[in-house]
């Protein structure tokens, strides 16, 4: 059934979306990840225009974080204190990338810019959770190996405006959970994603946040620079596609309750690893795109360079 | 007094002509509904005389143009930089059709002087405004070649030569499909008589494409509306969300 998208103005089979949700909503519900990071890129392949695609995930984002953050609300897995800070850093973050994503659309490098993000830091990021997700189960299978301690005094702790963080157990600066929020609002606004899988090791690493309200605290932040980046996307550029949206979650909701039944039954060092393989074989798609002689040079978009 | 004469030229044109269209088409208009997958137009008429045909010249051809709502475009080429390839060249077109077709009953080369193109602006080449591009990059030319390409191959422009059906230099038909990635608009459809190359008689008709029910709906509150628009896309997520984990809780008790 072919389904005509209003504001993406392409017309696309409403199964192929629908699927498209589901296969994305099963990986996020199995790794714990809003999933963001497939949906843009997936969308640009069938041909849904950059700009829509973008804003249009960042929807799909809230729709997955919402209904996960609620199963970690029971678990008492949110840290509210963190959750507000990152916030805070989070909207700031958020405001400067829909600017700068408006700025390289009028530069006619929007695409470029979108492109390399992903490379950077899915390669980045995938590359770091392989080596240490392939550290930690080589240690697991030799016993009596050193294990590193996860809460280390660094420069971290020798920061100003410290604040207790009760949920956490922390009494840290709020400077760096700001400046993490920032760099994940900024990276929502571009990349059309929430920033999980940058947030997570953050404050694991750099917080030393413990890991049982690492997900639950970071889905609280991510549905709110979501949201706020849905609007300002909407507001400034039109360019979020609810009949695209509804699809797209509508196949994600089903496809994540299946995939984190899935994910129980394998271990914890399992999942990283194909969490992280699956960042690495994104992040090499868009690269090939990009360093490839494309088929056509050229390219048209409607409208007038400022 | 030169430029009034020129004008009576012009006009004694195709007016003074014997042979005129009498045209019809199966819809004038085009809505863009949530399944709109392309449409198809039938583009029909005859040729209407006073008199029998005129002896001694050439057989009578047809062309059928369908032009959609006309925009500035920007064309971008890729280029090569640091290894990676990167939009680093762009030109403005002041006006590009965003959809154009011509039908014809034989091959415009044949059947269509360079002159009439240039006065009637026929084929796309003549319907497509680029005034000073040549200023805004090297190779301004292949810029328009390129945008040529990329619509036509998206099906945005096509050149449908020999698909106009002319029974007993009487009778014609084409059929146009209108692809699914459709503009709203006003698209402008022409129909040409020539003889000899030269134009003879012409009509205009107007088919209206409009977004109708839900995906008018939800274009005019993103343009119109954009924050409650917004707002109402989170509502959507937020109760997408929220039921999804609730009907899964029902399940598993």
């Amino acid at each position: 059934m072919q389904l005509y998208l209003p504001i993406a103005e392409v017309s696309v089979n409403a199964f192929l979306l629908l699927g498209l949700g589901g296969i994305v909503g099963f990986l996020s519900g199995m790794f714990g990840v809003g999933g963001g990071f497939l949906i843009t890129p997936l969308l640009f392949f069938i041909g849904v225009p950059p700009a829509v695609a973008v804003a249009t995930g960042a929807n799909q984002v809230v729709a997955s974080s919402i209904s996960g953050v609620l199963a970690q609300l029971k678990r008492k897995g949110v840290d509210f204190t963190m959750g507000w800070v990152l916030l805070g850093g989070g909207l700031i973050g958020s405001a400067i990338g829909v600017w700068v994503f408006r700025l390289m659309t009028a530069l006619g490098q929007i695409d470029l810019f979108v492109q390399l993000s992903y490379v950077v830091f899915l390669g980045l990021i995938g590359a770091m959770m392989f080596q240490e997700s392939l550290r930690s189960l080589l240690r697991a299978r030799k016993p009596g190996a050193p294990v590193r301690r996860s809460h280390v005094h660094s420069w971290v702790h020798g920061l100003p405006f410290k604040m207790k963080f009760r949920a956490s157990g922390l009494y840290i600066s709020v400077i760096p959970p700001l400046m993490i929020g920032a760099a994940v609002g900024f990276l929502a606004a571009i990349m059309g994603v929430g920033g999980g899988f940058i947030m997570v090791p953050a404050m694991i690493y750099l917080l030393g946040m413990p890991t049982k309200v690492v997900i639950g605290t970071s889905l609280f932040q991510i549905i709110f620079v979501t949201a706020f980046t849905t609007v300002m996307h909407a507001v400034t550029s039109q360019t979020v596609d609810m009949l695209l949206a509804l699809l797209l979650i509508l196949g994600g909701v089903v496809g994540a309750q299946i995939g984190t039944r899935v994910g129980v039954r394998l271990k914890a060092e399992q999942l990283r690893i194909l969490l992280s393989l699956l960042v690495l074989a994104v992040s090499i798609r868009i690269a090939v795109d990009l360093l490839v002689t494309p088929g056509e040079l050229y390219s048209v978009a409607p409208g007038v360079l400022p | 007094m030169i430029r009034a004469l020129a004008l009576l030229l012009l006009w004694s044109g195709p007016g003074l002509a014997q042979e005129q269209i009498v045209a019809g088409m199966s819809q004038n208009r085009v809505s863009i509904t949530a399944d709109f997958d392309g449409s198809e137009i039938l583009i029909y008429g005859a040729v209407k005389r006073d008199t029998p045909p005129p002896e001694g010249q050439g057989p009578l051809e047809v062309i059928v143009t369908v032009e959609g709502p006309s925009t500035p475009v920007t064309v971008r080429r890729k280029g090569r930089v640091a290894g990676i390839w990167i939009n680093n060249a762009s030109v403005t077109v002041d006006s590009a059709p965003s959809f154009y077709a011509v039908a014809t009953t034989g091959p415009l080369n044949h059947i269509l002087s360079d002159t009439d193109n240039l006065r009637y602006g026929i084929t796309i080449e003549r319907v497509i405004r680029a005034v000073g591009i040549t200023d805004e990059a090297d190779q301004a030319g292949e810029f328009l070649l390129g945008l040529l390409r990329v619509r036509t191959n998206e099906g945005r422009y096509r050149v449908l030569q020999g698909k106009v059906e002319l029974t007993e230099e009487t009778l014609f038909r084409t059929d146009v499909i209108l692809p699914a990635n459709l503009t709203e608009g006003e698209y402008k459809v022409r129909l040409f008589l020539l003889r000899d190359k030269r134009v003879i008689a012409s009509q205009e008709r107007v088919i209206g494409v409009r977004k109708e029910g839900l995906e008018r709906w939800i274009f005019n509150l993103a343009q119109e509306q954009p924050l409650i628009y917004g707002l109402l896309s989170l509502v959507m997520a937020a109760l997408a969300g929220w039921g999804a984990s609730a009907a899964f809780r029902l399940v598993r008790t």
